[in-house]
């Protein structure tokens, strides 16, 4: 309709009352009902095409997550290689849903779809922490733990995920544990934002070699917790000390005060104890 | 028209380069430059954004009150910026972690408005376009150019491959730790600044005041 409206003011042609879109656009901007519509239409149509790329792209941005997620729980247990299947390798672990208070899986929840990171701010799920070394505000009561067994059917690998506040940043990773649940294999963070080449070395592979093989307690496990990230040895000895990032010291004591406190009676350790038992 | 598509293109880049002429959109360069890869991903970023915001803002420039401009040029460019946000956390997953918040931020970035501003406002769309295809590479180019710099010396690699072997890692180069701290920049890029009005020194803004010697009595 509106385009026969152009010719309108054409010599020759009678005038006719204009279309509705071509009245619309001839009107001065600045009218106030112009304004108004303007704002308007323009906000829809916004709207609708933030909507239309945030819904379509969401299924793939989720694999993505998903995907991120398989591949440091794979590097973590030192099974991820360059070109590697992820989703076949990642079928080797046994996801758990676990309640830390005791230390048992709760088989309430599906472990494949459990979102942890909703858990730890969902008032029915978590709880307050008066004294917080982490720095994480809300404790989950439940977690997602993987377990990875051998072709014998003995675990082999535990795999817990961990995470505090460091410098600038809370460290989301994963410590990777043998099947004494005491003996360290592997320290991974997927998500941090620790200064570029002084914290965020907590990356650096030569560093995260450093805790390969070491202990968390004491006694074969059965002892106090010992596991250190600092400047000087403690007494219990150096099996219990990782060497702190050197000009990184607030990062250092962050990633400290979160193992120690993931590995205590108020994170994993019921669950550690059950293993040590060989109960699962 | 004033000027060619060309010079729209090629202006930017040095003759008026947003960032080394204009001194626009200096935050995100120093907060996305430590690594050569984010800053090319991010060059890439504002250059869409740029252009698109650009086109759409000129085409609707007739329209558009001017009481509510402002605004109606945020909503086009956040839009945009959105669409660009969600697009890179769906195909490049890594980079959008690594940018993190920058990406967002494209939206106060004052290149994109200061185009929208000045240019997309009083031109065509298609002039308005390439006009942001330009002040995205010329942005881009220092960015590269910083970047470059950065994670040269600051890291010892270049696009994430070892070039100087760092000391951390077995090597012999110590690297230069504050490279890669957000100030840094700021010296690399005022020092490029410096060496482009040294090479064209019509760039030398004109100084405000002049300090008089005044005759005691």
């Amino acid at each position: 309709m509106p385009d026969k409206d152009i010719d309108t003011n054409a010599p020759g042609t009678p005038a006719k009352a204009p279309g509705l879109i071509r009245r619309f656009l001839d009107t001065p901007p600045d009218n106030v009902g112009k304004t108004v519509a303007v704002a308007l239409g323009l906000c829809l149509v916004a709207s609708m095409v933030v909507s239309a790329a945030a819904v379509s792209l969401r299924p793939l941005q989720e694999k993505n997550a998903a995907l991120d997620k398989q591949v440091n729980i794979l590097q973590v247990a030192g099974l991820y290689e360059e070109g590697v299947d992820v989703a076949q390798a990642f079928a080797a672990f046994e996801p758990h849903v676990l309640e830390l208070e005791t230390g048992e899986f709760a088989e309430q929840f599906d472990a494949t779809s459990f979102d942890d990171r909703a858990a730890a701010s969902d008032p029915e799920l978590s709880h307050t922490l008066d004294e917080d070394p982490a720095g994480i505000g809300r404790q989950s009561d439940y977690v997602t733990v993987y377990l990875l067994r051998d072709d014998a059917g003995a675990l082999d690998k535990v795999i817990l995920p961990i995470y505090g506040y460091g410098l600038w940043s809370t460290l989301y990773g994963f410590i990777a544990l043998e099947e004494d649940a005491n003996t360290i294999y592997g320290l991974q963070f997927y998500e941090h934002a620790e200064t570029p080449g002084l914290g965020a070395e907590v990356d650096n592979p030569r560093w995260k070699a450093l805790w390969r093989d070491k202990e968390l307690r004491t006694e074969g496990g059965e002892g106090e917790l010992a596991i250190t990230v600092g400047k000087t040895v403690p007494p219990e000895g150096r099996d219990y000390y990782v060497d702190a990032l050197s000009g990184a010291t607030l990062t250092s004591r962050g990633v400290n005060n979160l193992v120690r406190f993931w590995m205590s009676d108020r994170g994993f350790e019921p669950f550690l104890e059950r293993l040590r038992a060989g109960e699962i | 028209m004033a000027q060619t598509y060309r010079s729209m293109l090629v202006d930017p880049m040095v003759d008026n380069n947003p960032i080394t002429l204009q001194v626009l959109g200096v935050c995100s360069a120093l907060a996305v430059t430590s690594s050569l890869q984010v800053a090319a991903v991010m060059a890439l970023a504002v250059t869409l954004v740029t252009a698109f915001s650009s086109m759409f803002i000129s085409a609707l420039r007739s329209q558009i009150p001017s009481s509510i401009r402002i605004i109606v040029q945020m909503i086009i460019i956040a839009s945009l910026v959105i669409v660009v946000d969600q697009a890179l956390k769906a195909y490049a997953y890594e980079i959008s972690k690594t940018l993190s918040v920058f990406v967002g931020l494209i939206i106060t970035n004052c290149i994109v408005m200061g185009r929208a501003e000045a240019f997309a406002m009083k031109n065509p769309p298609v002039a308005s376009f390439i006009d942001g295809i330009g002040n995205g590479m010329g942005y881009g180019l220092i960015l590269l150019l910083v970047g470059f710099i950065r994670e040269l010396f600051g890291s010892g690699s270049l696009f994430g491959i070892t070039i100087l072997p760092t000391v951390n890692n077995g090597g012999w180069y110590v690297p230069n730790g504050l490279l890669l701290l957000p100030p840094s920049a700021f010296f690399v890029i005022g020092l490029l600044i410096w060496g482009f009005r040294s090479w064209k020194p019509e760039q030398v803004e004109d100084r405000e005041y002049r300090i008089q010697v005044v005759e005691a009595h």
